[in-house]
């Protein structure tokens, strides 16, 4: 996907800058304003995952600002297209922070991208929020000053997460894996051995397949061969829907739990009706009864976004809460530290005590020891029915 | 079985490089795009226009056809006319300009194709497979069947052979050779389009699913010996079977390291492809 989204660079540019300008413009007033900023797939084939965090971003700066902003200024998005390309990520995170002043970062869907950015934003002391990207060494990066937060999933917990499901659940005895060959799915494939480990159970086997692979029968008949009782599945959508096709082939009826790959677009149409068999990890759902706070957020986008208009336009959820959380919980930070250096708003992170949030109610979200917000008990697991994500009860 | 599937769609594709190849030396390596533009077109006709599939499915041929008339006319004749090889990275470009637009126009989320082929599978051998699944070698065999007579039989077909043998010749002979080649290059985008539309129920339709099969395909092509229809062919059939083999035997992260392996050495051992002709250089 690199190569492509690198072919057509001028219009990519073109509509990049669109993009920028279109933000940008929206709060239109003379007095100084507050920047944040973010750097993440806006355009290719990961661009609805941008659209989602430039939401839940945009309703959570429109109650501050409703609120009287944030230390008496306004509080402005700037968006920069990392076209999924760390490179790129790295030059937009420099240019926010240098030319455009922002107070903190918004990282995007790509764990590449936000390593990249990673030792910038600590180097440069800016506090960098992920909201999206799960990579394990984004906020353990080691460094000794670390300026990295993050409101989202980490595949480390989520790996666990997934085998305590498949033993809870189907009772696992054998589980095997079937994981997209890039680093996403090696990393996952680490996570999940150790998960797998620590719980003294063996695995069946581990199989690789391409993000264009047709047909995945001979990965999956040599799982089925060796005994597997479980699948752990960990890819994107489309890759995803070539699995759940080849097993309905294969007329192999296994649980499928799965990483929160099958989010991020029409899943259920792509893989037809054997979709709703797969179980997938969120950090959040629209559906179902709503918190008070559910409701009100729910209400905003669709007043804001009249493209929205049933529970499926609001995918991928996950991008749209979590950036909603981190939004606030940033702004708390900026508020405590009563200024925009980051060192002070990176001790107001730890001073945090509570914020009663969209996913959960936060108490002391961070420490210099955890700087992730979510943890294993957040997650939910979720399927698939008719377009909309629904969330499953254990 | 899933490997005959796929190596007789490798087989389709890589008959449009052969033809190319044997009338004119230029390959077309747009062929990849030309499988997505069939899909996507037959996506656009039959899904989301609602057009009956026989004239969405013609429709879509037709078009790719134009296509194939386009980049021969634009990308290929200008530079082969100079004595250029530019015609290698003009369709080379001419794919990715194809991948964008559609990128653009369809939009960036893959999409599904259903099939009343790919419902329910039915069990041949002990495997589950689609009637789909049987439909595509049985359609792509016959291709290479037919193209094999009618290359033997007709006025059109032996005009073709009488390009490839000798253009100058051919020319005196009152054969229009321009008119020839722009005829392959329009058979062959639609055979790959037709490669689209039987794959796409299969797997996804969205702009860059023709690039891997564009790029084994030619290999198939190299590896058959790139002159011989029913070579071509059958090393389609043998390179996707032995794909799944590999898959099934080894695990899958060595199917592409074993395979591409394989093909240097059988080029290395077998330089014109398992069943290509050596050129006869005449003094």
């Amino acid at each position: 996907m690199l190569v492509h989204l690198n072919r057509f660079p001028a219009v990519r540019h073109l509509l990049a800058a669109a993009a920028a300008a279109a933000f940008v413009s929206i709060p239109a007033v003379a007095q100084e304003t507050m920047k944040l900023g973010l750097v993440a797939a806006m355009s290719g084939q990961s661009a609805k995952s941008g659209e989602a965090i430039v939401r839940g971003l945009s309703i959570a700066i429109d109650e501050v600002n409703a609120k009287g902003g944030l230390l008496g200024k306004k509080v402005e998005l700037v968006v920069r297209d990392d076209e999924s390309n760390p490179a790129k990520g790295a030059v937009a995170a420099r240019e926010l922070v240098q030319r455009e002043k922002v107070a903190a970062l918004f990282g995007g869907l790509d764990t590449p991208v936000s390593i990249a950015i990673v030792p910038f934003a600590n180097s440069s002391k800016i506090p960098f929020m992920g909201v999206w990207a799960a990579g394990t060494p984004i906020t353990r990066n080691g460094a000794a000053e670390n300026y990295v937060f993050r409101v989202s999933a980490v595949d480390e917990l989520v790996d666990r997460a997934l085998v305590d499901y498949s033993v809870a659940k189907y009772a696992a005895k054998k589980p095997g894996m079937i994981l997209i060959n890039n680093p996403w799915g090696e990393s996952n494939e680490k996570g999940l051995k150790a998960a797998l480990a620590a719980k003294n159970i063996p695995y069946a086997g581990i199989e690789k397949f391409e993000t264009n692979d047709v047909d995945v029968v001979p990965q999956l008949a040599r799982l089925k061969g060796a005994g597997a009782d479980v699948l752990y599945l960990v890819a994107n959508v489309a890759p995803s829907s070539q699995v759940v096709k080849s097993l309905d082939r294969m007329g192999w009826n296994v649980p499928i739990v799965s990483h929160w790959g099958p989010a991020g677009g029409r899943f259920s149409e792509l893989a037809g009706p054997s979709a709703s068999k797969v179980h997938f990890i969120q950090t959040y759902s629209f559906s179902g009864k709503l918190s008070q706070k559910g409701e009100a957020v729910l209400a905003a986008l669709k007043k804001k976004y009249p493209e929205i208009k049933t529970l499926a336009d609001v995918t991928p959820a996950v991008g749209i809460a979590n950036a909603y959380d981190a939004m606030h919980l940033t702004v708390l930070a900026i508020a405590k530290a009563g200024s925009t250096d980051g060192a002070k708003v990176r001790q107001a992170f730890y001073a945090i005590d509570s914020y009663d949030g969209l996913i959960k109610t936060y108490t002391r979200p961070f420490s210099p020891e955890n700087q992730d917000a979510l943890g294993e008990k957040d997650y939910i697991f979720t399927h698939f029915v008719d377009g909309a994500i629904l969330p499953l009860t254990q | 079985m899933s490997g005959l599937c796929l190596g007789s769609m490798y087989g389709l594709i890589a008959l449009g490089f052969h033809m190319t190849y044997v009338v004119s030396k230029t390959v077309n390596f747009s062929q990849g795009s030309s499988v997505m533009l069939g899909a996507v077109l037959g996506y656009t006709f039959a899904v989301r226009l609602g057009w009956p599939p026989p004239i969405a499915f013609a429709g879509a041929l037709v078009l790719c056809a134009l296509f194939g008339l386009l980049v021969e006319r634009t990308l290929v004749r200008p530079f082969a006319a100079r004595g250029s090889n530019a015609w290698l990275m003009a369709t080379v470009a001419g794919g990715i300009v194809l991948d964008n637009v559609v990128l653009f126009t369809f939009g960036k989320e893959p999409r599904s194709f259903p099939s009343v082929l790919a419902v329910k599978p039915i069990e041949v051998f002990g495997t589950g497979v689609y009637p789909l699944q049987l439909l595509i070698p049985a359609v792509g065999i016959g291709i290479a069947a037919i193209l094999a007579a009618l290359m033997r039989r007709t006025r059109r077909g032996k005009a073709l052979l009488a390009v490839v043998q000798n253009t100058d010749a051919a020319k005196l002979m009152g054969i229009n050779v321009a008119r020839t080649i722009a005829v392959t290059y329009a058979l062959s985008t639609a055979l790959a389009g037709l490669a689209g539309l039987l794959i796409a129920p299969l797997f996804s339709v969205h702009s860059d699913m023709g690039t891997l099969f564009g790029i084994k395909a030619f290999a198939v092509a190299i590896l058959g010996g790139i002159t011989s229809a029913s070579g071509v062919m059958l090393a389609g059939l043998l390179y996707g079977v032995s794909e799944a083999m590999v898959t099934a035997l080894l695990g899958s992260s060595y199917t592409q390291i074993v395979m591409f392996s394989v093909v240097i050495a059988a080029l290395a051992l077998m330089p014109n492809g398992l069943f290509g002709r050596a050129p006869v250089k005449k003094v």
